[in-house]
């Protein structure tokens, strides 16, 4: 019995240190903040970088988890951040608690970009690897383009939708055309904020920690690691296929909710919904480590903070950016820091020791 | 009535017939050999039974129903499992987890209560770690509970994807080439192993194997497969003096 407990510690170890650095993070912030030592700039950063770290973590579960390359994932953020932005304009003056319309937003964005990430698994995951990639990256392209070209309007009567223009929409003179094609979402309240990003990023991390450590993700680590064993031990691999790629994809739309709410008006263009954005998060994932969730949280903060520290040296900001980053990529996936990594470890040195003693008692 | 009963059963990969009107009839308790030369079509047979290809001629019955065109996965659930000739276990994971993940359909609890953590969660991970644990020491493999598979000794390797396969509790067992790869002492053990699981998980049994000394060590029947095709089949002793059989195997 002692023995199953002691089994079940590296799992919660390792997950305490996560929430742990979470909460030095948070406080640190905090004290910063109280101390008038933050920024303004700095301060500005706080929403994005809960936005980065829930998209690299929600991320991570496609690509970490269950081994499968998507470079779509921006596209499932547009969906949330879309949807949950139309939904908060629109009821403004309808719901009137704040935050009684935020939670029903951010549900709308998440579970609407789950269900636009759970109709593009069905074809797109049978398919693998570098075509797995390019597909999901097709996908986002699609999703973002279609952003502008709708116009959407209500007015008593209901919901209008034109492809043409605001005056096609026929509203009302009560109504109100919400989305104006590639003008965007306009108006929307600025509810994001810090601690409601931090709380999000907490939930994100719970759920996804939660979710890998239970049966469904043994049964996904189980389909990246050998498919065909998978489905012989009676694993069905579409399902989990899809119900990761569903839950990925909703926190994407919720990371897509806390963009939208943090800017009062809303436009779809390559550089946040695009293929640049998608490829971002990838780099978030890779470099803080594929398939570790607290390396995606690290790495998405230090790669969010670290271009607008760069400010002072002009010009070459995004060269050493680029040049910080390459280094960077190329430390961490070298064997050597590996073994220093290793070392440096308290839990190898404590397995090694004890690996030590084990071997000249049994050595013959 | 048997257990297995192949009927017929062929495949052909363009124009290679790899399997040919393979008849087979296992009865609960038997323990099996499928034997035969490099290249025979016995992965291919544990492949089609397995649901991995779908056969073009013939049939297979298990326990009264017919499994041809059914996915592995529900042949998994309907009580067939298996190793692998090239060793598939889940390499990133931890020995303790692949058996966990073998008893994926023993063991439930949704997803959901996962997320949440709800009470289900905690009394069914603590049936999933006795469970392991009990089919571990089995195998006397508990000991490396927690060593990442990948990093297991190719013996003990072996030994884990049996253990995978028991934890689905099946009621037919497929092992391919189980002692490959194995020193006469493992194998010896192996030969143990494999009997006291016959008896005490109430198991029929059909293997693959090269090792004559484990062949007809713990083979009660056996068939011998030849370019696809039956070469010969019954009793072991009777099986190994056939003058077709030895041929089959000096003329190598
Ligand atoms: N997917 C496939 N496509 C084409 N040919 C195949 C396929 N699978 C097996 N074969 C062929 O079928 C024949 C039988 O192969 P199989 O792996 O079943 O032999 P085996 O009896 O298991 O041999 P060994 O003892 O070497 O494992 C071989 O000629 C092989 O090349
Ligand atoms: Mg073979």
């Amino acid at each position: 019995m002692s023995n199953i407990k002691l089994k079940l510690k590296p799992n919660t170890k390792n997950n305490f240190i996560t929430y742990a650095i979470m909460l030095a993070l948070f406080l640190s912030v905090q004290v910063l903040d109280l101390t008038g030592s933050l920024s303004s700039l700095f301060k500005g950063l706080l929403v994005p970088i809960c936005m980065y770290v829930i998209l690299a973590v929600s991320l991570n579960l496609v690509v970490g988890i269950l081994g499968e390359l998507s470079l779509g994932h921006a596209g499932f953020m547009c969906v949330g951040a879309y949807v949950s932005a139309f939904f908060s304009v629109a009821f403004k003056e309808v719901i009137t608690a704040d935050w009684l319309r935020l939670i029903i937003a951010i549900l709308m964005g998440g579970l609407s970009a789950a269900f636009v990430g759970l109709i593009i698994g069905i074809p797109v995951l049978r398919l693998k690897g570098d075509y797995l990639a390019i597909v999901t990256l097709a996908f986002g392209e699609i999703i973002k383009n279609l952003a502008n070209i709708f116009y959407i309007g209500v007015d008593s009567k209901g919901i209008h939708v034109s492809t043409s223009s605001v005056d096609d929409l026929n509203l009302l003179p009560d109504g109100k055309a919400i989305l104006k094609g590639s003008l965007g979402i306009s108006g929307t309240p600025k509810d994001s904020n810090f601690i409601l990003g931090f709380i999000l990023v907490v939930i994100t991390v719970v759920v996804c920690l939660n979710l890998i450590n239970s049966r469904t993700g043994r049964a996904v680590m189980a389909i990246r690691d050998n498919r065909i064993a998978a489905e012989s031990i009676g694993i069905n691999v579409t399902k989990y296929k899809l119900l990761i790629f569903s839950i990925s994809a909703f926190f994407a739309g919720i990371a897509g909710v806390l963009y939208s709410h943090n800017l009062s008006s809303l436009t779809a263009t390559t550089k946040n919904f695009g293929y640049n954005m998608s490829i971002m998060i990838l780099v978030l994932v890779v470099l803080g480590g594929i398939g570790s969730i607290r390396g995606s949280i690290i790495s998405a903060v230090i790669l969010t903070v670290l271009p607008e520290s760069l400010r002072v040296l002009k010009d070459y900001r995004m060269l050493i950016y680029a040049i910080v980053l390459i280094v960077l990529m190329i430390a961490n996936n070298n064997e050597k820091t590996q073994i220093i990594k290793d070392k440096l470890s308290i839990k190898n040195f404590i397995k090694n020791r004890k690996n030590a003693k084990m071997s000249i008692k049994e050595g013959d | 009535m048997a257990l297995l009963e192949v009927k017929e059963l062929g495949i052909t990969f363009g124009g290679l017939k790899a399997v040919d009107n393979l008849n087979l009839s296992l009865e609960k308790g038997d323990l099996y050999g499928l034997i035969g030369p490099n290249g025979a079509g016995k992965t291919t047979a544990f492949n089609l039974l397995t649901g991995v290809y779908k056969p073009t001629n013939g049939s297979f019955v298990f326990d009264g129903v017919n499994l041809v065109g059914k996915k592995p996965a529900d042949i998994s659930k309907m009580g067939i499992a298996r190793t692998f000739q090239n060793i598939r276990l889940f390499g990133n994971l931890s020995v303790i987890d692949n058996v966990k993940i073998g008893l994926h359909n023993q063991i439930k609890y949704s997803t959901f209560s996962g997320i949440f953590k709800l009470s289900n969660y905690f009394k069914k991970e603590k049936k999933f770690e006795e469970e392991a644990l009990r089919l571990l020491k089995v195998f006397d493999i508990d000991k490396d509970a927690d060593t990442l598979a990948k990093n297991l000794p190719y013996g003990k390797q072996r030994k884990l994807e049996i253990v995978r396969a028991m934890a689905t509790n099946p009621k037919l067992l497929l092992l391919d080439e189980p002692a490959a790869g194995m020193n006469p002492n493992e194998t010896i053990e192996l030969m143990n192993t494999i009997r006291y699981i016959r008896e005490n998980f109430d198991l029929t049994i059909l293997l693959i194997e090269h090792d004559m000394k484990l062949v007809s060590g713990i083979c009660e029947k056996l068939t011998v497969l030849n370019f696809g095709t039956v070469l010969a089949q019954g009793e072991t002793s009777q099986v190994l003096n056939d003058p077709e059989v030895i041929k089959a195997y000096i003329g190598e």
